[in-house]
């Protein structure tokens, strides 16, 4: 069956699609990258709410995960750009601004990262009530600032017991990029449906795509492999 | 350093929930002094301790270190809490505390765990910190420790990184909570030990201890804590020698 495939659609420069499809695939990384970023910081402050806030704190954190989490990741990432774009753009002509124009790349990281940070903070606020409060206890009475204990003491030491969801959410954000072709990013998913539409190899793009999915998946795994070794320096090995 | 007592309390009281812990309590530690707080369980000991760097927020009272009062305001609960947040990290810096549990930072190893609170709280040049690091860990007999991970550190030696991790930052006082009884019993001694070295050299501090040979041994002063109150206070000779409440006399008896 593979002397019917014509590798050479492959091939680096026009005609063939191979450069499009790792550009593509570098889009992929780069939303994935910068939304799972986006995911931390908003799991971060969003556990930190719901474990130190107040009242109104806690309940605005409490709701934001209840949404991510009900509703399917397409239709919020849909509701998001849509919705979100429409809205800043308004409030940018209403503030004067004309021809505003919002960068894809960024609104494709902030959607991706809002719908990670929902799974994030369980993640984190689950690995942050793991850490014995002994250890937050003295870095306070040490006369540390919340924000210092933060980074200090609570950051590393719930490392070591966020690392799996936390590299879970990574794959998940992987593929997630995904989802942004509906909304006509062009990440990998989507160059390689034009590619394959305009050759008719799907059998081959598509196969293509799957593998450099399987070979992001491979390489994250090595560097998360030795990141969880890293954060759980000083921890009796459990394996 | 001003002449000011290092720590003044004055008629503490501290209630959780329906449940009166301190019931006007009232304590000077003066630079140099040795204070062992002797008592039953739920006698207040620890609560009292945690109180004097506001790891405990009193219901109501007054506490002073080195003639600098914390600003309390009322809490919604009812108590007082810190009005000043930069204020209690301020006084907490100058005030040492060892763990019952030891509570080191596994993450982090002994030298890490030591120049930790110089570099990111007092703002110690690294190099000046890890020096001072060196010379303390050597003091408690760790000096061979220093890249180590608490949790390849026997308990005793755990504390005694606590302890140096404390003297790094050269505390006006330091408060010891209950600092053998998580320790197996052939262990207490080199803890003991360390904390009878820093009483010589004239440290001013607070024990909370089950240990009553050594509280006999090193304070200046022992308060016998029961049910929220002072029930006694006085010299080692006086309580132990020549105890005055039955319920002192029968707590001695109880445990020596």
């Amino acid at each position: 069956m593979f002397q019917s495939i014509d590798f050479s659609l492959l091939a680096l420069t026009a005609p063939g699609w191979g450069g499009a499809l790792l550009n593509g695939f570098l889009r992929s990384i780069q939303l994935a990258a910068g939304g799972y970023a986006v995911g931390i910081i908003i799991g971060i402050l969003g556990a930190s709410a719901k474990l130190y806030g107040g009242l109104v704190l806690r309940d605005l954190a409490e709701i934001y995960t209840m949404v991510i989490r009900a509703v399917p990741e397409l239709v919020l990432m849909l509701l998001f750009y849509y919705v979100g774009t429409d809205l800043i753009s308004r409030a940018a002509q209403a503030m004067g601004f004309t021809g505003f124009d919002i960068d894809g790349l960024l609104a494709g990281i902030i959607v991706i990262g809002l719908v990670q940070g929902g799974y994030a903070t369980e993640v984190i606020r689950g690995a942050i009530k793991a850490v014995p409060h002994g250890q937050i206890e003295a870095a306070q009475a040490f006369g540390m600032s919340p924000v210092t204990v933060m980074r200090r003491v609570t950051i590393p030491a719930m490392t070591p017991h966020a690392m799996p969801g936390m590299a879970n959410l990574w794959m998940i954000a992987t593929k997630d990029t995904a989802l942004l072709a509906v909304i006509g990013f062009s990440e990998l998913t989507q160059v390689t449906r034009q590619a394959a539409s305009a050759t008719r190899a799907y059998f081959l793009f598509f196969l293509s795509a799957a593998a450099l999915y399987l070979l992001l998946t491979l390489l994250s795994n090595v560097v998360l492999r030795w990141y969880e070794t890293r954060a759980r320096r000083g921890m009796i090995a459990a394996r | 350093m001003n002449d000011q007592p290092a720590i003044v309390i004055r008629d503490l009281h501290k209630r959780f929930g329906d449940l009166q812990v301190l019931k006007g309590v009232s304590l000077t530690a003066n630079a140099g002094e040795v204070i062992a707080i002797i008592g039953g369980s739920g006698s207040g000991k620890s609560t009292l301790l945690r109180c004097i760097n506001m790891l405990e927020h009193p219901t109501s009272g007054h506490i002073a270190i080195q003639g600098e009062a914390y600003a309390m305001r009322p809490s919604r609960a009812g108590g007082l809490q810190p009005a000043d947040r930069r204020q209690v990290q301020r006084i907490r810096a100058q005030l040492g505390m060892v763990f019952q549990n030891f509570n080191l930072w596994p993450h982090r190893t002994v030298l890490e765990n030591v120049t930790e609170a110089p570099v990111h709280v007092l703002g110690v040049p690294r190099d000046q910190a890890i020096a001072r690091a060196r010379q303390v860990l050597e003091r408690v007999g760790l000096g061979e420790k220093l890249q180590t991970y608490p949790v390849h550190l026997s308990g005793g030696q755990q504390q005694r990184a606590a302890i140096a991790r404390v003297l790094a930052i050269d505390p006006l006082a330091i408060l010891f909570d209950e600092p053998t009884s998580a320790l197996d019993p052939e262990l207490v001694g080199e803890v003991l030990g360390v904390i009878r070295d820093l009483a010589d050299e004239g440290r001013t501090m607070v024990l909370v201890t089950h240990e009553m040979a050594f509280a006999r041994d090193v304070a200046s002063r022992v308060i016998y804590l029961r049910d929220g109150r002072i029930e006694e206070e006085g010299t080692p000779e006086q309580l132990f020698g020549d105890p005055q409440s039955a319920h002192l006399k029968q707590f001695i008896r109880s445990v020596m």
